[in-house]
């Protein structure tokens, strides 16, 4: 017998607001999914008016002042430097983009599965909470110096950091969004005879699905600056790794060039799932 | 000697195990219903209407007594038993017309064999060039007519309907039962109606049955004289009235009984409005 069924025989059927989804959860997230959004032309003329006044402004002051490169750069500087320097940035680009894939793809996959399958057995799922909570907790990248002397100079010890990293979130935002049973859509797909398997398929994920999103994006980014900080702690290759380099050669158009590219990184990963929450987890709103 | 009902429940108890300790719902409640029949069960709140029903569906076991649909005992959910619930109860992330292949979907049917069907139930509620909706782009009244074609859409034979029309507005509410005859006048369904509202249950059904406070045990049953089609006007005369008037003492009698005995739990447990 499965948990609803259960919880059918158990509970006295009730459709009062209790029912519905809750939106709220630990490290419910969502917000951050909604917090730009941009409506008509007014707002985008808005947004390019600040980034020429702050751009400007900031070439202007440091002109004014001859402030010179190594204390602080220019923006006509960091855009020459990272034109330039671009053919070295690049494979350094791509190891941390390697890595952060590799161990995303790990941590993610498993942290899927795990809250999928742990929220099925809520005895299970009390008894691992804690060590999900352990691991949030923990700076991972603190991991990679312990993990490089077992697994020596390799990419190996950032991808476990990032998986580590991003695993947990992914599940923990998960585990909120399986916890949503909505007991009368169960008994909906009961009364026409759906297994536990259908149940879970439309019922149970498209219920989660928004939560699921939240958690896919934070574990990106969670996986992104544990993957930047482990280039800096570990390894001779990597976008970290470069900005410790600069930053030691005081080198500051070229490090924040190479900022400009974590950033760019991070974007990326809250454009694709801020759509792809637009498009499937939209019918929240 | 049951062949002629489709539905009948004989003695059937219901106790939750909730965590305030044992909650007895249902008490020894027996009904029959005869196929293409419309009964209503009343009964004042938390009485155990939506218990009785979702047993019936097979969505939870009765703790005594049996319930058989079309001669076989009630277990597992039923092809041939339509439930249609307290709210629309549509999944938010499908479209309307998703939303009423859910059924279909659910049992690995293929969808076309229904299609026409369906696009002609779609029609007779109103809801036509609303099928690639989302529940939330709908009224109320709009989404509950969308689970009504949804209990349609495979055609079962009995329908189960909870107090379908609770959440809706008035007005919406009486042109809901006005819709609900013309579709068992035209589909010839059985159906079982549970609702609180005693002028409801009169307007719609041939037979009411009234139900005690918790735990819900058979009180009383009103066959209702009134001519079919009801009449425009029905609700305003003097006959209906009548028989409101005597159905609502009733339940006010058994309240007061109850009372009398310090057995009435009022609404302490109860979640249904």
């Amino acid at each position: 017998m499965d948990i609803y069924e259960k919880q059918l025989q158990e509970e006295i059927p009730e459709f009062e607001e209790s029912q519905q989804p809750e939106k709220m959860g630990e490290l419910d997230l969502s917000s951050t999914m909604s917090a730009v959004k941009i409506h008509g032309w007014k707002q985008v003329l808005g947004i390019i008016a600040v980034a020429i006044f702050v751009i400007g402004g900031w070439e202007l002051l440091i002109r004014i002042f001859k402030v010179p490169e190594f204390v602080f750069p220019a923006p006509s500087a960091i855009a020459v430097a990272l034109v330039k320097s671009f053919h070295n940035i690049l494979p350094h680009f791509l190891v941390t983009l390697g890595e952060l894939s590799a161990g995303y793809a790990i941590g993610a996959t498993t942290g899927l599965v795990l809250a999928a399958v742990l929220t099925q057995v809520p005895y299970l799922e009390k008894i691992i909470t804690p060590y999900i909570l352990l691991l949030i907790t923990t700076p991972t990248i603190a991991l990679v110096p312990l993990l490089m002397l077992k697994l020596g100079f390799t990419i190996w010890p950032r991808i476990i950091a990032v998986a580590l990293a991003s695993g947990p979130m992914v599940m923990i935002n998960s585990v909120t969004g399986f916890r949503r049973t909505d007991l009368a859509k169960i008994a909906l797909a009961k009364s026409y005879g759906a297994t536990t398997f259908q149940i879970f398929t439309k019922i149970r994920f498209p219920l989660a699905l928004p939560m699921i999103i939240v958690g896919l994006l934070v574990g990106g980014i969670f996986g992104l600056i544990t993957a930047v900080g482990s280039d800096m702690v570990g390894g001779k290759m990597g976008l970290g790794n470069k900005l410790a380099y600069y930053s030691s050669l005081a080198r500051m158009a070229n490090f924040f060039a190479v900022i400009l590219l974590v950033s760019a990184i991070g974007i990326t990963i809250w454009i694709i799932f801020s759509s792809i929450g637009k498009k499937w987890a939209s019918w929240q709103e | 000697m049951n062949d002629d009902y489709v539905i009948v429940v004989d003695k059937v108890t219901k106790v939750y195990q909730s965590e305030r300790g044992p909650v007895h719902a249902l008490d020894r409640f027996s009904m029959k219903v005869k196929e293409g029949d419309f009964v209503a069960i009343v009964g004042p709140s938390g009485c155990g209407k939506t218990t009785l029903l979702w047993g019936l569906t097979g969505l939870h076991p009765f703790t005594s007594g049996k319930a058989y649909i079309l001669g076989e005992e009630v277990g597992k959910p039923k092809r041939e038993v339509g439930i249609i619930f307290q709210q629309a109860n549509l999944l938010p992330w499908r479209t309307l017309i998703q939303n009423i292949y859910f059924p279909l979907e659910i049992m690995k049917e293929n969808v076309d064999n229904y299609s026409e069907r369906i696009e002609d139930l779609i029609e007779s509620v109103e809801l036509t060039g609303f099928e690639e909706h989302y529940p939330r782009e709908l009224s109320g009244g709009m989404q509950q007519r969308a689970s009504i074609v949804r209990a349609l859409s495979y055609d079962p034979k009995i329908l189960l309907m909870d107090e379908p029309f609770g959440a809706l507005d008035a007005y919406t509410r009486d042109e809901m039962d006005t819709l609900i005859l013309k579709i068992w006048k035209k589909t010839k369904k059985t159906i079982a109606f549970v609702t609180h509202r005693i002028e409801e249950a009169v307007y719609l059904a041939n037979r009411v049955y009234v139900m005690t406070p918790r735990p819900g045990t058979n009180s009383a049953v009103f066959d209702i004289d009134l001519p079919r089609p009801r009449p425009e006007g029905i609700t305003m005369e003097r006959k209906f009235f009548e028989i409101v008037a005597e159905i609502k003492r009733t339940i006010v009698r058994d309240v007061e009984k109850q009372k009398k005995e310090g057995k009435y739990q009022s609404q302490a447990y109860s979640t249904i409005t």
